[in-house]
């Protein structure tokens, strides 16, 4: 058994929170650069020059690099050898609240009913998993609005098959037009149930940008996805050029004989995730 | 971070050629923006996000006065990130202009002339913008760190407890922007889906 204080968990999340609005994740600076080389279009190579300048301030002066520094989503795995002292949800949250509190972020949280701001940037949106071993893992993926807005889910027939699923997700991308900031990264969730399907899409962005799924099978349609996608040339802030996606990010789980569930959530290119262990 | 790694390949890049624009908007300038363009925005402008318009909106359903006069002005979608000791302001790059899409025509009917976001308008704001001879600009998304670098001046205009939905006047020096729609009804991102399909591009308003 180990233990861990949630204190410790206070803290790390405080940690990860600023310095996720601040610093992009190497593997998204690859990408943006990546993206850069290969385009074609002036306007769009700008935009994306601009992105790679913006990255570069963010990081040495401490700005975040969207203003939107989203809503706190946390993923927790916690291993099953593992006792927390304390309240496990409330350090979380008091992580957050700390983190933007002192690292300058925007607070966008708010209650639905009444859009009253919470004025904290809580609460984040937890998803706790149990595990196997002794390690307490804790994703952080700040997640902005103009992105997420863009996403959807639908319950297709069984017999819509994998042309149905790579339509839809397309025609999600391409409805999204300019607003989400493109170069996006498409995160889909196939399979489970209606609130699987939908975990299964975001938990996918917190795979290093751009690694295949495991699964052969599944990493082809990816693939396509994104060649399709990429070919429709909304392009960069849908200015035109040949990146609108920079990856597509597919998650499966068992399904239902009468289901095919499929959800994509949207993400924008200042892609901010960051993981740490306990 | 490898900085020599991620350098721009231009120190300028998107602040290279642009057609200076001064805001307030003066006379005829407008009629000069066509969708497209690349422009440098210096002067002053209002910002306004989604609860900053829907007080708007309520303070003239109620009959009162607005806190701005908005007649020739430029509205900016931003919702800023705190500034810092030493700071003008946070990160301030745009939010979606579609979600103030139910608000803009009763706003273009008191003169205003601009507004600056990302993403696509409705066809009503466009039809709006027509009537009432106003323009709509988009800038890049998630650059925010980037753009505050030309807000010279900040300053809290109204709502305050909204936070960060807030109405601020900013100046502004070179700062930079597409024009999207134009006082002729053409729309920018038609135009790149009309190059992309090879087809004639042909105004949809």
């Amino acid at each position: 058994m180990k233990t861990v204080q949630s204190s410790e968990i206070t803290a790390a999340v405080k940690k990860l929170a600023m310095s996720a609005s601040c610093d992009l994740e190497p593997d998204i600076l690859d990408a943006i650069l990546a993206a850069r080389d290969r385009e074609k279009s002036p306007l769009a190579k700008n935009a994306l020059d601009m992105l790679v300048t913006n990255a570069n301030i963010a990081s040495r002066e401490q700005i975040p690099v969207c203003q939107d520094t989203g809503i706190g989503v946390v993923f927790v795995s916690i291993g099953q050898e593992v006792f927390v002292e304390g309240n496990l949800e409330e350090a979380i949250q008091e992580g957050i609240r700390a983190g933007y509190a002192d690292g300058f972020l925007r607070k966008s949280v708010c209650d639905p009913v009444t859009r009253k701001n919470t004025g904290t940037n809580v609460p984040a949106v937890i998803h706790l998993e149990m595990v196997p071993g002794n390690m307490l893992r804790i994703g952080f993926l700040p997640k902005g609005c103009g992105s997420e807005n863009m996403s959807g889910l639908v319950m297709l027939p069984p017999s819509a098959g994998i042309p149905g699923v790579e339509e839809y997700v397309v025609q999600k991308v391409k409805d999204a037009g300019s607003n989400p900031c493109p170069p996006v990264v498409v995160g889909v969730g196939l399979g489970g149930t209606f609130e699987k399907a939908a975990l299964l899409a975001k938990r996918s962005l917190m795979r290093p940008l751009g690694n295949p799924n495991p699964d052969p099978g599944v990493a082809e349609i990816e693939e396509r996805i994104l060649q399709r996608i990429n070919r429709e040339g909304q392009g960069v802030m849908g200015w035109g050029g040949v990146n609108t996606a920079m990856a597509v990010h597919m998650e499966t789980y068992p399904t239902h004989i009468a289901s095919l569930p499929v959800a994509v959530n949207i993400q924008c290119h200042a892609h901010r995730h960051k993981e740490i262990e306990l | 971070m490898d900085i020599e790694k991620h350098k721009p390949t231009s120190d300028k890049g998107f602040f290279e050629n642009l057609k200076p624009v001064t805001i307030p908007f003066e006379e005829g300038i407008l009629q000069t923006l066509k969708a497209g363009d690349l422009i440098s925005l210096t002067g002053v402008l209002f910002t306004g996000r989604d609860q900053t318009h829907r007080r708007l909106v309520a303070l003239l359903d109620e009959g009162r006065d607005l806190p701005v006069n908005l007649q020739g002005q430029l509205l900016y979608y931003v919702g800023p990130s705190p500034a810092k000791e030493g700071q003008v302001i946070g990160a301030a790059g745009p939010t979606t202009s579609y979600r103030m899409d139910a608000y803009t025509p009763r706003l273009l009917e008191l003169g205003l002339k601009g507004t600056l976001g990302k993403g696509s308008r409705s066809m009503p704001v466009r039809e709006a913008m027509i009537k009432h001879g106003a323009v709509y600009f988009a800038t890049v998304g998630g650059a925010g760190a980037l753009l505050s670098k030309s807000i010279i001046k900040s300053e809290l205009v109204a709502f305050e407890d909204a936070g960060p939905e807030a109405l601020f006047r900013f100046e502004v020096e070179n700062f930079p922007a597409v024009v999207i729609n134009d006082l002729e009804g053409n729309d920018y991102y038609e135009m790149v889906t009309a190059e992309r399909l090879g087809v004639k591009y042909e105004k949809t308003i």
